[in-house]
Parts: C-alpha cells; sequence; structure tokens
C-alpha cells in the first residue's frame, strides 16, 4: 500500500518535471534561434543594425514615424542621395537623413560628409558634435535599401509605454506554462 | 490539435508569411523607364572667396525634366535633386546638391523651374575659378513597400568664370 502510493507520487512529480524541463529547453531554442537569426543578418548586411524603426518625422513623406528600414553597408564610397543611417560620437540614437555633399581626398580615399532630412529646412550641422563639420565613414553605420510601413510601431509603444512590454512578456510566459502542447 | 486556437494561430502565421513575401516579391516589378532631363545655366549671380578662405559661387539654374516614366502603383513619391560635381587638386570628388524637390505624383513629375541654388555651393578650399564640373539630376523612388531604387543623368560641360564678381 505504501509502496503504491510512493510510486505514484514518484511518478507524478517526474511527470512534471520532465515537462517543465522540456519546455523551458523549448523556450531556450526559439530564443536561441532568434538570436542566431539576428547575427546572421548581421553579416549578411554587413551593418551592426540590418534593421532600425524610423523614430521622427524629418524624413516624412517617404518615412513616417514607426516605419521599419532595411540596412545595407558595403564597402562601396558614399556619394549623394543615398539615405544613410549615422550615430553622432557620444549620443546613442541612429539617424536616418539624406547624404547632400561629399568631399573625397585624392590621397587618403577620406570622405567628409554633409547630411540633411528631407523635410528638414536645414543640413544636419546642427545635430553633429560641437565643431563637427562632417560626418565621416566610421560614423555611417548602414544605407536603407528597402522599407515596410508601419510595423515599427510595435517597437515604439514598446520603448514608450515599457508596461506593455511586460504585459507581453508576461502573457507570453504564462502561454508556454500552461500549453500541454 | 484541432482547437479554434490553433487554426487561428496557424492561419494567421500563414497570412502574414504570404504578406511579407508579396510586400517582397513587389520589388523585383520593373517598368519601362526613360527619364530625361536638361540643366542649363542661366546666370553666375556672384562668386565670392569667402572670409573663412573658401570659394562660394551662386548660380540661377533652370532644370527641366520629366520623371514621369518612374512613377509605378507601388511609387509613394520619387525624390530629385541636382548636385555639381567636380574634381580638385586636393580632392578626388565633390558633390554638392544644389536643388532638390519631392514630387509625391505622376502629374508633377514633369516639369520646368528656374531657380537659384537651394542650398549653398561652397567649396573646400578656393578651387572654383575657370573648374569645369558636371551637373547630375539624381532620382530616388521611394516605393509604398519594398526596395528603393536610384538613378541619375550625368550632363557635364559647364564650367565657373575665370574670376571672382
Amino acid at each position: 500500500m505504501m509502496g503504491w502510493i510512493g510510486e505514484t507520487v514518484d511518478s507524478i512529480k517526474s511527470i512534471k518535471i520532465r515537462q517543465l524541463l522540456t519546455q523551458a529547453v523549448t523556450l531556450g531554442m526559439i530564443v536561441t534561434s532568434a538570436l542566431i537569426i539576428w547575427k546572421a543578418m548581421m553579416c549578411v548586411t554587413g551593418t551592426e543594425s540590418p534593421v532600425v524603426v524610423v523614430l521622427s518625422g524629418s524624413m516624412e513623406p517617404a518615412f513616417q514615424r514607426g516605419d521599419i528600414l532595411f540596412l545595407r553597408m558595403t564597402k562601396d564610397p558614399i556619394r549623394t542621395g543615398e539615405i544613410v543611417v549615422f550615430k553622432i560620437d557620444g549620443r546613442d540614437i541612429p539617424i536616418v537623413h539624406r547624404v547632400i555633399e561629399v568631399h573625397e581626398r585624392k590621397t587618403t580615399g577620406k570622405v567628409d560628409v554633409l547630411t540633411k532630412g528631407d523635410n528638414n529646412d536645414v543640413d544636419d550641422i546642427g545635430l553633429y558634435a560641437d565643431g563637427q563639420m562632417w560626418l565621416h565613414r566610421h560614423h555611417i553605420m548602414g544605407r536603407a535599401v528597402g522599407f515596410l510601413p508601419y510595423v515599427g510601431w510595435v517597437t515604439i509603444i514598446m520603448t514608450e509605454k515599457p508596461i506593455i512590454k511586460y504585459l507581453l512578456i508576461g502573457a507570453m510566459g504564462l502561454l508556454v506554462i500552461t500549453s500541454k502542447d | 490539435m484541432h482547437s479554434f486556437g490553433y487554426r487561428a494561430n496557424s492561419l494567421l502565421t500563414f497570412a502574414v508569411t504570404i504578406l511579407a513575401f508579396m510586400c517582397a516579391i513587389v520589388s523585383f516589378s520593373f517598368s519601362n523607364q526613360t527619364p530625361s532631363a536638361q540643366i542649363q545655366i542661366l546666370n553666375i549671380n556672384w562668386f565670392q572667396k569667402q572670409p573663412h578662405g573658401n570659394d562660394e559661387v551662386s548660380l540661377t539654374l533652370n532644370i527641366t525634366a520629366d520623371l514621369q516614366s518612374l512613377f509605378t502603383w507601388n511609387t509613394k513619391q520619387v525624390f530629385a535633386f541636382v548636385a555639381a560635381e567636380y574634381k580638385t587638386s586636393k580632392n578626388s570628388l565633390n558633390q554638392v546638391s544644389l536643388w532638390d524637390a519631392i514630387i509625391p505624383e505622376k502629374e508633377h513629375a514633369k516639369f520646368w523651374i528656374q531657380i537659384s541654388n537651394k542650398y549653398r555651393f561652397i567649396d573646400q578650399g578656393y578651387n572654383l575659378r575657370r573648374k569645369d564640373f558636371n551637373l547630375t539630376l539624381h532620382w530616388h523612388v521611394m516605393p509604398k513597400t519594398g526596395k528603393m531604387f536610384a538613378d541619375k543623368i550625368v550632363m557635364s560641360g559647364y564650367s565657373l568664370p575665370d574670376a571672382y564678381r
């Protein structure tokens, strides 16, 4: 009698643990696959951020807040007309604007680049660091080659209202735990 | 396995995948593109060496263009701009944008405009006297979704005067 109870209790315990472990491993696999895909995209496109979300209206009406831009970086020289994504030293937020001026040094091949948002009245000199007159190649993270409208709103909402992020993660966690598949 | 939730999930995933695929495919449709343009320099308004040592010139341009063939059902806008391109002893290439415009519709893509340069034409140095340069009309076709593409027409044979005025 005691042996049988002991057996049942043990078997119940072991099922739960096995199921839990399987679910944990599955979750880990999903997260790792997502990471692998992201890193692979970084390799293929040649840039640290293969995808960015448009945050401001300075390139309207072409790019609206909430659009997603696909970026690529190649060794090709930077030329006017290209829409580039750049970061100013000391600032986190990448800016997506168009190149309007290029001066390429004959001897070193280095470039001085000036950018401007299509929808802005003035060029970006005011955005650059104090005393900086030009952007250089190392500031530029990639060129915009394609885009998808509206999809980026998910990221904007999650950044600006973090409570939604926590709700979503909580809901997903709950789904994972309660699903029997 | 056959619950409503499972079916709804499969359907939604399939629909979103197809939508993404269609958005991507759209980038591969090309139409017959025959844009044309002409630019004339009507006047050199002034040509000075600035106090900081760099040459600056102000021009009046006459720009005629027909970019209507670039518009398709997937075109959101065409961004057109004119740039001056020239070489100096220090720089193997200088490109300075002089004017740009956003063309939102096919009807506005055939135009004639006479303006002075919207952006300042300033050299890195004082190399502009007697300088030969090209004027290029670039266009950047921005789609409603998908791949953007750009091209240009290069017009050569322009030059700046020998002396400041």
